[in-house]
């Protein structure tokens, strides 16, 4: 069952509430026209269902979510995926800063740019293992404190003089991977991770996302996986492991 | 290895006609102080790895062990002392930050005792709490300006609130920082005596859950442990922005107290560090963080109250008035003597401000601003008797965290070595030798006598101040007096002198 939400006067709670509702009375997909700036779409929601935005969804979208996929036609704002548990958002333009932060589980595919500190402070257990694929470029601080799961960073159609990622990637990370498309400079990069070449397992995994990645937004798939990837690690799990002393 | 300048903390004193070589100092110090000179069938002792936690004194069966602060005498210097020359050599030995464990133990003063209570005589009644009711039912929770009442009920239904039998709740402590048995046996209490336990920072533990009715879970920079279930797991919900013990630095919860149950409440893997960043990222200002807790009321469909923890730091009145607005429903505040885990000694003992000011001051601004009633206050960090509390609420508290006593209660006899890990006690540690040593029932049994005992207590003060609610002293500043403070301390307190 298929539910139109017109979100065009709504305050972000009534539209929450009225999400909720559908949901709860059986809704499969509901369709959100004329979203703008309404926060905590799909936060903290539980199930399997779909919900598509036109319009520009405010912050947090899908923050604490659990399960559900939410496809953005046009650009999200910051905190895309907060705390996110499990699911999946798409993103057909750009998302702002702390994408991901403390993600969990789940997925989340932006086609365009990303803003600072995203995927700050992922992390995986056992079966959850989120990703991040980003098709354009991201922010300083990218992965920074990052303890599990994979970014992984296309820098597509990347303009003159406009470069693939900040500052300080992977500053502080402790766990789990970066992929960039591409080469980074070493004075961008956390002094705790490295620059490896990935393995072929690494390959395969790319090429599934890239694949998915291109399925979503109608890209060519062989053209972004004609230039190779480097593989950001970090040095080791306990990076402050020798700083103190007890007294 | 090179010579260690260090010399010992403590003397352990044997009693060697009372000693009987059971060895039983020798089993329980896991400093290994202790050990069997099989040829001369005695017991011996390296002082210097005595951390003074006492349990071998208390565990000895004929009383023959003594523990005293090493008699060795530095040339009397009133600038340079043993602390501070102590931690020299030890920083020249590993070139590391002093990390230590519990709260400041620096000299500073102590508010709570340059403040005295009032009693009634003659011209108001005291009151009889043993024969006469006596209320300190206590509900956290941001209050509407008015209510109106339509056919007998509430017109418009109250935002949520925590309901408290006492206003005392045990304050954060995480699994991962104290042990699970410590946890359950503060969950049990609880229960028991009908007020919270706080998750701090490291996840509900599947075995909790069952005492989410009494659980208010913590959401922190780390986000570890949270997922929809924890969220919706308890009666509240606290965003953790700061601790007293370390305001303005983040956790660091080290990989080797990560085992299987805390990287499974946590949901890290095995020996990972469990690194919580100094600020929430998604926080850098109030705006943002109207954002989280409006976030957490949208992931529990507006049904928990959610509060904001914060350290008593210079501007805390301010930012305190910021999070009532942001639409807090609680604020916590951790005074600077607050307890820890682990935190930077220089931090623990230097940053931050005594609660008894940042409470008063807070409790001022808001009602300045008219905006008490939308906020309740919680505060902590120092609370030790049922006394610091009654004051706490005379000052503008609607009730007290503590953290400290609720550990001492367990058995803790405050050594300051939380964060090695090795507490004899079975508090703050996660070996699972140690951790067996606090069974979980004593424990629960013992924090929920010392709610009692303090409950009865606090009736005792109220009623010989002629109050029969708690609610009726709270912000009554009146009931207070000040001894041995200066003008601007009294002012900075609202309370008169002693005599005025």
């Amino acid at each position: 069952m298929m539910i139109t939400i017109d979100a065009s006067g709504l305050h972000y709670r009534k539209l929450n509430e009225q999400i909720r509702k559908a949901l709860a009375t059986g809704a499969t997909e509901i369709l959100i026209k004329n979203a703008n700036g309404q926060r905590y779409i799909g936060t903290g929601i539980s199930g399997n269902q779909r919900i598509v935005i036109e319009g520009t969804p405010g912050s947090d979208l899908a923050a604490f979510m659990d399960g559900l996929e939410i496809e953005v036609m046009g650009n999200a704002q910051d905190g895309v995926g907060n705390t996110m548990n499990a699911g999946r958002v798409i993103v057909h333009g750009n998302a702002g800063d702390v994408t991901g932060y403390g993600m969990r589980g789940g997925e989340l595919f932006i086609r365009g740019d990303v803003g600072y500190r995203v995927g700050i402070h992922m992390k995986a257990y056992k079966e959850k293992q989120p990703v991040i694929v980003i098709g354009g470029r991201a922010g300083a601080f990218l992965g920074e404190y990052m303890a599990g799961g994979v970014i992984l960073l296309l820098g597509l159609d990347l303009e003159p003089g406009r470069e693939i990622v900040g500052n300080f990637c992977g500053t502080g990370m402790h766990g789990g991977t970066i992929f960039i498309r591409g080469e980074v400079e070493p004075y961008k990069l956390g002094k705790e991770v490295r620059v490896v070449e990935p393995t072929s397992e690494d390959e395969q995994f790319i090429a599934d996302y890239v694949a998915r990645f291109a399925s979503y937004f109608g890209d060519d798939l062989s053209r972004i996986v004609a230039k190779p990837f480097k593989k950001l690690i970090p040095f080791n799990k306990r990076p402050y492991g020798n700083l103190y002393t007890p007294y | 290895m090179a010579l260690s300048l260090l010399t010992p903390m403590f003397k352990v004193e044997r009693d060697e006609e009372l000693c009987i070589q059971c060895k039983v100092c020798m089993r329980q110090c896991v400093n290994g102080v202790h050990w069997y000179d099989e040829e001369e069938d005695r017991m011996r002792c390296d002082h210097k790895k005595c951390v003074g936690c006492h349990r071998c004194v208390v565990l000895c069966p004929t009383g023959a062990l003594t523990v005293k602060k090493y008699p060795l005498e530095f040339r009397e210097n009133a600038h340079w002392t043993l602390d501070y020359i102590r931690s020299i050599y030890l920083q020249a030995e590993t070139g590391g930050i002093l990390l230590t464990g519990m709260g400041n133990d620096r000299p500073y003063p102590v508010y709570w005792d340059h403040m005295v209570l009032n009693a009634s005589q003659v011209t108001n009644p005291s009151i009889d709490p043993l024969r006469e009711p006596m209320e300190l039912k206590t509900y956290l929770g941001r209050k509407p300006k008015a209510v109106e009442i339509k056919n007998g009920k509430l017109a418009e239904k109250l935002p949520p609130q925590l309901e408290l039998d006492v206003p005392i709740m045990f304050s954060a402590m995480s699994f991962g920082s104290i042990s699970l048995n410590a946890v359950k046996s503060l969950a049990q209490a609880a229960r028991e005596t009908g007020t919270f336990f706080n998750t701090g920072e490291g996840g509900l533990h599947r075995d909790l859950y069952e005492y989410g009715a009494n659980t208010i879970v913590q959401v922190a920079s780390g986000r570890f442990g949270v997922d929809p279930d924890y969220l919706k797991a308890g009666a509240g919900i606290e965003i953790k922005i700061g601790q007293g013990a370390k305001p303005g630095i983040g956790g660091h919860l080290p990989g080797e107290k990560v085992g299987p149950e805390v990287s499974a409440t946590r949901m890290i893997p095995l020996g990972s560090d469990a690194i919580s960043p100094a600020p929430h990222h998604d926080i850098y200002s109030i705006e943002d963080l109207r954002q989280l807790i409006f976030s957490l009321k949208e992931a529990t469909n507006y049904e928990k109250p959610v509060g904001v923890k914060i350290a008593a730091v210079h501007n805390v009145a301010a930012i305190a008035s910021g999070i009532a607005r942001a639409g807090a429903d609680f604020v916590a505040i951790d005074g600077f003597r607050g307890g820890t885990g682990a935190a930077p000694l220089r931090t623990r003992d230097n940053v931050g401000i005594p609660i008894e000011f940042a409470l008063a001051a807070v409790d001022e601004r808001l009602r300045r601003e008219g905006i008490r009633n939308e906020v309740s206050i919680v505060v902590g960090g120092s609370i030790r008797n049922s006394a610091d509390v009654v004051k706490a609420i005379a000052l503008g508290a609607d009730a007290v965290y503590i953290g400290t006593a609720a550990l001492i209660a367990l058995g803790c006899h405050l050594c300051q070595k939380c964060n090695t890990g090795k507490c004899n006690w079975g508090i703050a540690t996660q070996d699972p030798y140690l951790v067996k040593r606090l069974n979980p029932e004593i424990g629960a049994r013992r924090a929920a006598n010392l709610i009692r005992a303090w409950a009865h207590e606090i009736k005792e003060l109220l009623g010989g101040m002629g109050i029969n609610a708690i609610e009726s002293l709270r912000g009554n500043r009146l009931m207070l007096r000040g001894i041995g403070l200066n003008e601007k301390e009294l002012s900075i307190l609202g309370i008169k002198a002693a005599g005025e």
